[in-house]
């Protein structure tokens, strides 16, 4: 039984100004449910820095801070030095957490960093697939095709032209004792990953695929299906590592073709137009088939 | 104690006096061998402190913002390039008011790439709203540095401190330093850190949060006037060290047989010691001439410099760093303070000597001297250029 | 001097924001067909959805609901309605 005086006092709490159907703040609020109150997080420049502490007002009930852009795994790498040399770091999980620009793009100098130190640090990557909150601009961890303001659409473009970096592999590649990737489609599956990251000591990796409606272009009611199509079609693998091997991967259930993923999309709709936009869904067709073998989602 | 120390090596002991809870560190010439003893004293078990060593400055300046936010003392060191590539996170830490103290090995900017020493990089970071000292030598260094946490952790202040020293010029070369023996009179006069805002799961608050235009400039208003404040406690924070070692180099500036001077020379760091020496040797001559050591670049001491320069009639600024389409920094900043106080009877001749480790010799200082005496409010000439390389 | 301004925040400050104001549609519970699954609690992006399993009694805080629908898209057995809020 959950009370409406329970919901106001989790630790990630509502009053913050996230869009209306944003999954990172749905992540993020199912992610605090089980870290709890000993917990210091940092956090990337980026969408839910903006929207969770707007002075006065912040929506985290746990110490928080932010910096920069680039250094959220840096700064966390501090925070647990400084409680390791108070001797208080028993008991407190140190978040660390940064959009897809602020982890694989700008910030992967410091992560990496903090990853080959093996800080005992969990990081968080909501990955929405851009710099959403400067407005929709590529990054690194932008999927094949989609349209953003810096890779858009037209007569000469299909929208971005390379395909997503495998950023969880590049954790792997650390050695660090856990990596996972979860979505905000599956809050069960999240919540137990997280469980384990926090029981774990070292460095950890948590990617979340998040839904971004303003991002993506649909519906704010689609978020959570969205999420699930992702999976579902093959195109975001959810999996469990531990050091360089794989030790779980989310099964798909019902394979889907990508097509019922994308129409959902604005970000995806030139590819709905005339034959040459068929043969570029053939080719993201392809990239879900060849996940679905790399990894054995079926 | 007495000892023959290498600077980088006096240094790191007077760091260690300080007891940092966490050390961040990334190599740069010529700040290296600072680290690399503080780092042996970790290894040794004669510092109790988080050595953590980072994989770039931009993360070494992060490190330890991430952890004084967390309410312990921390150090990390740089140099020039690496000055630079961490200046964001500098303003950032100021900007959060964290006290960080760190030593910057004062080292020209590439290009061309150069490793020697000037005060190009030290110029870069003026307006991050960091405390800047300046030692002139190696027990100066020593000293500064337990002087700098002391005033970055004043409750009313909370700044980040950088204390400057010349690169090789102090950080390689060996002196005779007198060292604290007792680290219960340091903690006397340098108390444990007590901040009263940090991250801490008791009293959850939310650092470095978005500040709109509603509150941007009272925040950045109340840095300022912390920074205006610091003047006091940098005074007293010398004063009291006085009292408790013996050993003094003035507050905000220092004056070297200033009192009857005509011509005043100008300067920062350790090019003060052969200045002084050729003071001394017109001072022989007859000459009027005394020198105004600039110890606290920011704050700017300008009513110590008013005070020093107003009865002057010649002025000259020596500067190891240049601002390509104005001219003079230092020496800027010493016409303005002269110029708002009204006093126009002050030539300020600023020269741009020793950029990228060019010996300033005491022939430079004479020629200087008597060059000053046929110029006016020379804004940062060259001096000493090679005609082959022009 | 007070140096929190602009950059240090109070923990939870954000509950005085009552970002109901930002809903065109606001859900309702219609309590017939609900099995307690408590995915609506789940997806719930800001949080503000709370009931018991037992009772099968589900509902939420207008002060801060978006109005984003996902609790109702979601809902296996169609038992929320999303309406117009009237503005």
């Amino acid at each position: 039984m959950l009370t409406k005086e329970e919901t106001h006092n989790e630790f990630f709490t509502m009053g913050h100004t996230g869009c209306s159907g944003c999954a990172q703040s749905m992540s993020v609020k199912l992610i605090m449910e089980i870290l709890g109150k000993n917990t210091i997080a940092t956090n990337a420049t980026g969408c839910l820095e903006v929207f969770s502490t707007r002075w006065p007002e912040s929506a985290w009930k746990i110490p928080w801070i932010h910096s920069l852009f680039e250094n959220s795994a840096a700064v966390a790498s501090g925070v647990e030095a400084a409680l390791k040399a108070m001797g208080k770091k028993d008991g407190i999980t140190v978040l660390a957490q940064g959009g897809d620009g602020g982890t694989a793009d700008i910030g992967l100098q410091s992560l990496s960093g903090m990853f080959e130190r093996n800080h005992d640090v969990l990081y968080v990557c909501y990955d929405n697939g851009a710099y959403m909150n400067t407005g929709y601009q590529r990054s690194g961890l932008t999927p094949f095709d989609a349209y953003t303001t810096t890779s858009p659409s037209g007569k000469e473009s299909f929208g971005n032209n390379r395909p997503k970096k495998y950023m969880p592999e590049i954790a792997m590649a650390h050695r660090i004792p856990y990596t996972a990737v979860a979505s905000a489609g599956y809050p069960m599956d999240l919540q137990k990953k997280v469980k384990k990251a926090k029981s774990i000591k070292g460095a950890k990796y948590l990617q979340v695929d998040v839904p971004c409606v303003p991002g993506w272009k649909y519906e704010p009611k689609y978020s959570v299906k969205l999420a699930q199509l992702a999976v579902q079609t093959g195109l975001y693998p959810l999996f469990e590592a531990e050091y360089e091997k794989i030790i779980s991967v989310k099964k798909i259930s019902k394979k889907v073709p990508v097509e019922e993923y994308l129409k959902l999309q604005g970000r995806f709709k030139h590819l709905f137009k005339g034959d040459a936009g068929r043969a570029e869904i053939e080719k993201i067709q392809k990239i879900a088939d060849e996940n679905i073998e790399r990894f054995g989602l079926i | 104690m007495k000892q023959v120390l290498e600077g980088s090596m006096a240094i790191a002991d007077g760091v260690r006096m300080a007891e940092p809870h966490v050390i961040s560190a990334y190599p740069i010439t010529p700040q290296t061998h600072i680290v690399e003893h503080l780092s042996q004293m970790v290894a040794d078990g004669d510092l109790k402190a988080e050595f953590i060593m980072v994989e770039s400055e931009h993360s070494a300046a992060s490190v330890v913002l991430g952890a004084s936010a967390c309410g312990v003392r921390t150090y990390t060191a740089t140099a020039s390039q690496g000055l630079l590539y961490m200046e964001e996170v500098i303003y950032n830490i100021a900007g959060m008011r964290l006290p960080v103290v760190m030593t910057l090995a004062n080292r020209a900017i590439s290009a061309p790439i150069n490793i020697w020493n000037d005060m190009q990089d030290a110029m870069a970071i003026r307006d991050t709203g960091a405390i800047m000292l300046v030692a002139e030598n190696n027990q100066e260094a020593y000293d500064m540095h337990i002087q700098a946490f002391k005033i970055a952790e004043n409750q009313d202040v909370m700044l980040p401190v950088i204390v400057n020293v010349d690169g090789f010029v102090l950080t390689h070369t060996f002196e005779v330093v007198e060292t604290i023996d007792s680290i219960d009179k340091v903690k006397e006069y340098l108390p444990p850190i007590n901040m009263e805002y940090k991250l801490d799961v008791e009293n959850p608050y939310s650092f470095g949060t978005l500040g709109e235009p509603s509150v941007y400039m009272e925040s950045r208003y109340n840095l300022y006037n912390a920074m205006n404040f610091s003047r006091n406690i940098i005074i007293e924070a010398a004063k009291e060290f006085k009292d408790m070692f013996g050993r003094f180099y003035g507050g905000l500036t220092d004056s070297y047989k200033l009192d009857d001077s005509q011509t005043v020379i100008v300067a920062m760091g350790s090019v003060l010691g052969t200045i002084k020496d050729a003071v001394d040797e017109l001072r022989e001559s007859g000459k009027k001439i005394g020198v105004l050591k600039i110890r606290s670049f920011r704050p700017f001491p300008e009513d110590e410099i008013v005070a020093a320069l107003k009865n002057a009639k010649n002025v000259i600024v020596i500067e190891k760093a240049i601002c390509p389409g104005k001219g003079g920094i230092l020496s800027v900043e010493i016409r303005d303070s002269l110029f708002k106080h009204k006093i126009n009877s002050v030539s300020v001749n600023g020269y741009t000597l020793g950029l990228g480790g060019r010996d300033i010799t005491p022939k430079n200082i004479h020629d200087l001297v008597a060059r000053a005496e046929k110029e006016e409010n020379v804004d940062g000439e060259f001096v000493g250029l090679s005609q082959q390389y022009l | 001097m007070d140096f929190k301004v602009g950059i240090i925040a109070m923990p939870g400050a954000a509950l005085s924001n009552k970002t109901g104001s930002f809903a065109n549609e606001t859900p309702v519970f219609k309590h017939k067909t609900c099995t307690g699954c408590n995915l609506c609690i789940y997806f719930c992006p800001e949080g503000v959805v709370y009931g018991d399993k037992k009772t099968k009694i589900y509902d939420f805080d207008s002060d801060y609901c978006k109005g984003c629908g996902i609790c109702a898209e979601e809902c296996p057995v169609d038992d929320i309605e999303m309406v117009l809020v009237e503005k």
